[in-house]
C-alpha cells in the first residue's frame, strides 16, 4: 500500500497513518546480558523474600512491606532508572519496565514497588527543582524514603481536576498550609513523602507539593479492606492545615494537572509491563497444574478446551508484551531526539512521555485486560483448587481486577485514546484528515482486490495491518463528519473506536515484533510465534469489524452507511486460518517446557 | 590473603535434558546456564565475605570452559571477585580441569582455593583434591564452614552421624557445601561492576584427558504417583506389600 509511507522514527499516534518498519521496534529477545542480570535479579528477589511470605504480606504484618521495600532498595531495584548523580543507575526506560516487568509477578509487592518507584518519586525526578531533587530523589532511590501519590479524593476520582484540597500561603509567607482529604493512597501507611495535589486559593489548575509524613497536620485513616492487593497499604490521608514550606512547592503554581497526567502517562506504560509479568507468571502456574492434574486418566493439560485456554493466555500476553515494549522504545527515542534538538533531559522525557500518551492508554486497557482474562482462565484450569485460597489462582485472580480502575479507569483511558488522537489532528500535529479522505475516495472506487505480496511471509498481516488502519480512518472520520462536536459525548461510539485502535496498535506491535524475531532466528525457529501472530491478527480483525459495525449502525444512514458497511467488510476481510491447529501448537510449546516460554 | 574460586558452568536445574549424536552429546540449543550452586551460593559468597571483612586482598575466578560460559562467568563478577580467568577448553575430564587450573594457580601465590563440593553436572566432586595434590596443597573436603584465625583456617565438615573441626594453615583448597556461606542476589551495583572487571583467557598448553565420556543415559521414566484415600488403610498395606514389595 503506497498511500501509506514508512518513515523510520514514528511520532506518537502516527501508527494510525505510516508504516513501522520492523528492524526499527525493539523486542523482548533483544535484552543484553546486563539487563538479563538485572531480570534474574528481581526473579531472585521476589522467590527469596516475596512467594514465600504472600500471606503474610496480605495480612498487613506490621513493618513487613516496609522492610521488603528496604530490601529491594539495598539491591538497587528501586533507583534503576534514577539518574547517578541522584544516586541511581541511570538505566534506559526500557531496562525500567524490564524490572517493573519482572517485578509484576510479586502480587501486592509489585503495587508497592511500582507505586514507590513511580508516581512516588517521579513527579519530584521530572518536575523538582536541583534542591528538591537532591534533598528527596537519592533517599526514594535508595529505599530509606517511602513514597506515595496524593492525587484522589471522595468526590474526585476519574475528574481528578476537580479537588477539594486547597492550600494557602501562611501570613508570614513561608508555608503552604493544606487542607483536604486524599483518598485510596497506595503506601501510605508507611511512606515518609507525599506528592500532593491541592489547588492554592481559588486557582483553576492544581498545584503539586512535596509533602513529608512529620510535617503537622496529617493524619491516616485505617487500612482500606480491599478485594484483593490486600498486602498493599492503601489509606485515606487527611491534611489539617498541614504546613507545608514554600520550597516544597513542586514546579510552578497549577502546574499540579500537568504533572499529574504526565506522571499517569507513564505509569500507565508501566503498568503495562506489570501486568504483563503478571500473566506471565499465572500462565506458568496454570501450564505446570494442567500437566501435573489428571483427570480421567490424563493430565488435563491433553484435553483440548484447556490448551485453547493456555494457548489464549499466551497470545493475548505476548501481544500486549509485543506493545509495551516497542512503545517503551519509541517513547526512549523520542526523549533522545529531543535531546539532540537541544532540549533539556528532564524536560525531553516529559515531551518524549507526551507524545506517546496515546500509546500509554492502549497499552494500560490491554495489558489489564489481557491480565484479567489470564487470571480468570487460570482459576478455570485450576477447577476447584482454583477457587481455594490454598492455590495461588485466587490470590491472582483477586489481585488483577485493579489494574482496571487504577492509574485512570479503563474506559477513561479508551476515551483518552480516541480524544488524544482527534486533538492532535485538529491542531495539525497529525495528519488523519488527507489519509481519511483517501480512503473515503477508494470507497468510490472500484475496490483493491490485489492479493498480498506473494513471497513474503508476513505479506498478508501487513495486508490486513493496512487495511485495519483504513477501517478505522473509515468509521472515524464517519464519525467526525456525522457527529462533529457531539462526537466527545456519544461514548459508546468513542468506546468503538478505541477497540479499533487497541486491536490496530497491538496487531501492528505483535507483527512487527514476529519479523523482527524472524529476521534474527529464522522462520524454523519461531513456529509457534507465527502461530501466534496469525491468530491473534485474525482475531483482531473480527473485533475492529464488530466494534466498527455498531459504530456505523449507530451515526451513518442511507447508502452511505451500505457503502461504510461494506468498506468495512472489506478492509477487515482475512484469508480463514485453522486457528484451531495454531492454538494447539501453542499449547503443545507451553505443555513441553511447562512455563510459559515465549 | 590471596583466593581463587573455582567456577563451572552448569545447566539450570529445570532444564530438560536432550541427547543428540546417539547419545554422545547433549543438546545445547534451549538450555539455560547458571553458576554451580556450590560453586556460588558457598565458595564464592565466602571468598567475598572474607574481602568484606578486610580478611581477602584479593578475590580471583577461574573457570575452565569455552567461550559460551563468559555470561556465567559475569555473573559470578556480579556477585563479586576481582576478577576473571577463562581457561579456553571443555571441562568434561575432572583431571584435565584440575590440571588447567594448576597450570595458571601454580605460579600465582594462591592462599586459599575454594570451590564447590561438586557440579551438579558431572558430579564427580573431585577437582578439589586432584588440584590440591597438583599444586602440593593441602586438601579439607565437604567444608560447612569456614573461619579464619591467622595464617590457619578453620573448617567444620561433615562426617557420618557428626561433625568434625579440623584446623590447617595455609596454602590450602577447601570444598564447600550448604552452611559455608548464605546464598546472595546480585545487586545492581554488582551488575554494572561485572562488565568493567577484567576476564582474561588463556590457552591451556596440555591435553591429556584420563577419560573420555562413551555416551550418555537420560533415568527410566518417573512412574505416575497413586493417591489413596486417607481412611482406606487397608489397600494401602496391600499394594505396599503386592505391588511396591516393600512390606
Ligand atoms: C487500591 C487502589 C489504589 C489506589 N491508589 C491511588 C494512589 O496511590 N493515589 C491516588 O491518587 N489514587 C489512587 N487510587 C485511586 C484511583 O486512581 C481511582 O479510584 C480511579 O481513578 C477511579 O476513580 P473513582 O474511584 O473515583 O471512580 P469514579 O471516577 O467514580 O468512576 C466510577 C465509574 O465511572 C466511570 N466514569 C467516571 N467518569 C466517567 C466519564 N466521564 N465517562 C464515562 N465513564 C466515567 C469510571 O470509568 C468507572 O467505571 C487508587 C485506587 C484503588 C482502588
Amino acid at each position: 500500500m503506497n498511500d501509506i509511507e514508512t518513515v523510520k522514527a514514528l511520532k506518537g499516534g502516527e501508527f494510525l497513518i505510516r508504516e513501522t518498519a520492523a528492524d526499527s521496534v525493539f523486542i523482548p529477545e533483544e535484552w543484553n546480558e546486563e539487563q538479563q542480570m538485572i531480570a534474574e535479579t528481581c526473579v531472585n528477589f521476589l522467590a527469596q523474600h516475596v512467594k514465600p511470605n504472600l500471606n503474610r504480606i496480605d495480612e498487613q504484618e506490621e513493618g513487613l512491606m516496609s522492610h521488603l521495600m528496604d530490601e529491594a532498595g539495598a539491591l538497587g531495584l528501586l533507583g534503576v532508572s534514577v539518574p547517578e548523580e541522584y544516586g541511581g543507575f541511570g538505566k534506559d526506560f526500557k531496562t525500567s519496565m524490564l524490572v517493573t516487568e519482572k517485578l509484576g509477578a510479586g502480587n501486592s509487592f509489585s503495587v508497592a514497588f511500582s507505586a514507590h518507584s513511580g508516581i512516588g518519586t517521579l513527579p519530584i525526578l521530572y518536575y523538582g527543582n536541583d534542591a528538591q531533587k537532591q534533598k528527596y530523589i537519592p533517599k526514594l532511590a535508595s529505599g530509606e524514603l517511602k513514597g506515595a501519590y496524593c492525587l484522589t479524593e471522595p468526590s474526585s476520582g476519574s475528574d481528578a481536576n476537580s479537588g477539594k484540597a486547597r492550600a494557602r500561603l501562611s501570613e508570614d509567607g513561608t508555608h503552604y498550609l493544606i487542607t483536604g482529604q486524599k483518598m485510596w493512597i497506595t503506601n501510605a501507611g508507611f511512606a515518609d513523602v507525599f506528592t500532593v495535589f491541592a489547588k492554592i486559593d481559588d486557582d483553576e489548575n492544581l498545584s503539586a507539593f512535596i509533602v513529608e509524613k512529620d510535617f503537622e497536620g496529617i493524619t491516616l485513616n485505617a487500612e482500606e479492606h480491599k478485594m484483593g492487593i490486600k498486602g498493599s497499604s492503601t489509606r485515606q490521608v487527611f491534611f489539617n492545615d498541614c504546613k507545608v514550606p514554600v520550597e516544597n512547592l513542586l514546579s510552578d503554581r497549577q502546574n499540579g494537572f500537568k504533572i499529574a497526567v504526565n506522571i499517569l502517562n507513564i505509569g500507565r506504560m508501566k503498568l503495562g509491563g506489570g501486568t504483563v509479568g503478571a500473566s506471565k507468571e499465572v500462565i506458568s502456574q496454570a501450564v505446570h497444574y494442567a500437566n501435573e492434574r489428571e483427570q480421567f486418566g490424563r493430565a488435563i493439560s491433553k484435553y483440548g478446551a484447556i490448551k485453547y485456554k493456555l494457548a489464549q493466555q499466551a497470545i493475548l500476553t505476548y501481544a500486549s508484551e509485543s506493545a509495551v515494549y516497542r512503545a517503551s522504545q519509541n517513547m526512549e527515542e523520542a526523549t533522545e531526539m529531543l535531546v539532540a534538538s537541544g532540549l533539556d533531559e528532564t524536560n525531553a522525557k516529559l515531551k518524549g512521555t507526551e507524545q506517546f500518551a496515546i500509546e500509554a492508554a492502549i497499552i494500560k486497557v490491554h495489558s489489564s485486560e489481557t491480565l484479567d482474562y489470564v487470571v480468570d482462565e487460570g482459576v478455570q484450569i485450576y477447577g476447584g483448587m482454583g477457587y481455594s485460597a490454598e492455590a495461588p489462582m485466587d490470590r491472582a485472580y483477586r489481585d488483577s481486577r485493579i489494574n482496571r480502575i487504577f492509574e485512570g479507569t479503563n474506559e477513561i483511558n479508551r476515551m483518552l485514546t480516541v480524544d488524544m488522537m482527534l486533538k492532535r489532528a485538529l491542531k495539525g500535529d497529525l495528519d488523519l484528515m488527507g489519509p481519511a479522505q483517501k480512503v473515503a475516495g477508494e470507497l468510490m472506487s472500484i475496490p483493491d482486490f490485489g492479493a498480498a505480496e506473494e513471497g513474503n511471509l508476513f505479506g498478508k498481516e501487513k495486508k490486513y495491518i493496512a487495511n485495519f488502519k483504513k477501517a478505522i480512518l473509515m468509521v472515524a472520520g464517519g464519525a467526525v463528519q456525522k457527529l462533529m462536536a457531539q462526537l466527545g459525548k456519544e461514548q459508546e461510539v468513542l468506546m468503538n473506536l478505541a477497540d479499533m485502535l487497541i486491536e490496530l496498535y497491538v496487531s501492528e506491535s505483535l507483527q512487527l515484533r514476529v519479523e523482527k524475531l524472524v529476521s534474527m532466528r529464522g522462520e524454523d525457529s519461531c513456529k509457534e510465534q507465527l502461530d501466534i501472530m496469525r491468530v491473534y491478527i485474525n482475531d483482531a480483525a473480527e473485533k475492529i469489524a464488530k466494534a466498527g459495525k455498531e459504530a456505523l449502525n449507530y451515526f451513518a444512514e442511507g447508502d452511505e452507511k451500505k457503502m461504510m458497511l461494506m468498506g468495512l467488510k472489506r478492509y477487515t476481510k482475512t484469508e480463514d486460518i485453522n486457528s484451531t491447529q495454531a492454538r494447539r501448537n501453542i499449547a503443545a510449546k507451553l505443555i513441553a517446557e511447562n512455563k510459559y516460554c515465549f | 590473603m590471596k583466593i581463587l574460586v573455582c567456577i563451572s558452568q552448569v545447566p539450570d536445574t529445570s532444564t530438560k535434558v536432550v541427547l543428540k549424536d546417539n547419545s554422545t552429546t547433549i543438546e545445547n540449543a534451549g538450555v539455560s546456564y547458571i553458576i554451580n550452586p556450590y560453586d556460588e551460593w558457598y565458595a564464592l559468597i565466602r571468598a567475598i565475605e572474607l574481602k568484606e571483612s578486610g580478611i581477602a586482598s584479593d578475590v580471583d575466578l577461574v573457570t575452565v570452559g569455552k567461550a559460551n560460559t563468559e555470561p556465567v562467568i559475569r555473573k559470578a563478577l556480579a556477585l563479586g571477585g576481582d576478577k576473571a580467568i577463562r581457561i579456553d577448553a571443555e571441562s568434561t575430564d575432572p583431571y584435565l580441569t584440575a590440571v588447567y587450573i594448576a597450570e595458571y594457580a601454580k605460579s600465582m601465590d594462591y592462599d586459599l582455593i575454594l570451590c564447590g563440593k561438586e557440579s551438579i553436572d558431572y558430579n564427580n566432586g573431585s577437582v578439589g583434591s586432584m588440584l590440591a595434590e597438583l599444586l602440593d596443597m593441602d586438601y579439607i573436603g565437604f567444608a560447612t564452614e569456614i573461619k579464619i584465625e591467622g595464617n590457619t583456617a578453620v573448617v567444620k565438615r561433615e562426617i557420618e552421624g557428626g561433625e568434625e573441626t579440623d584446623s590447617c594453615k595455609f596454602p590450602l583448597v577447601i570444598s564447600c557445601q550448604k552452611g559455608v556461606a548464605e546464598a546472595r542476589i546480585a545487586n545492581m551495583r554488582g551488575i554494572m561492576a561485572a562488565r568493567t572487571r577484567p576476564l582474561t583467557v588463556i590457552t591451556p598448553t596440555v591435553d591429556d584427558a584420563l577419560t573420555s565420556i562413551l555416551s550418555y543415559e537420560l533415568p527410566p521414566a518417573k512412574a505416575g504417583v497413586r493417591l489413596i484415600d486417607p481412611a482406606d488403610m487397608d489397600e494401602l498395606v496391600e499394594l505396599l506389600h503386592a505391588e511396591a514389595k516393600v512390606i
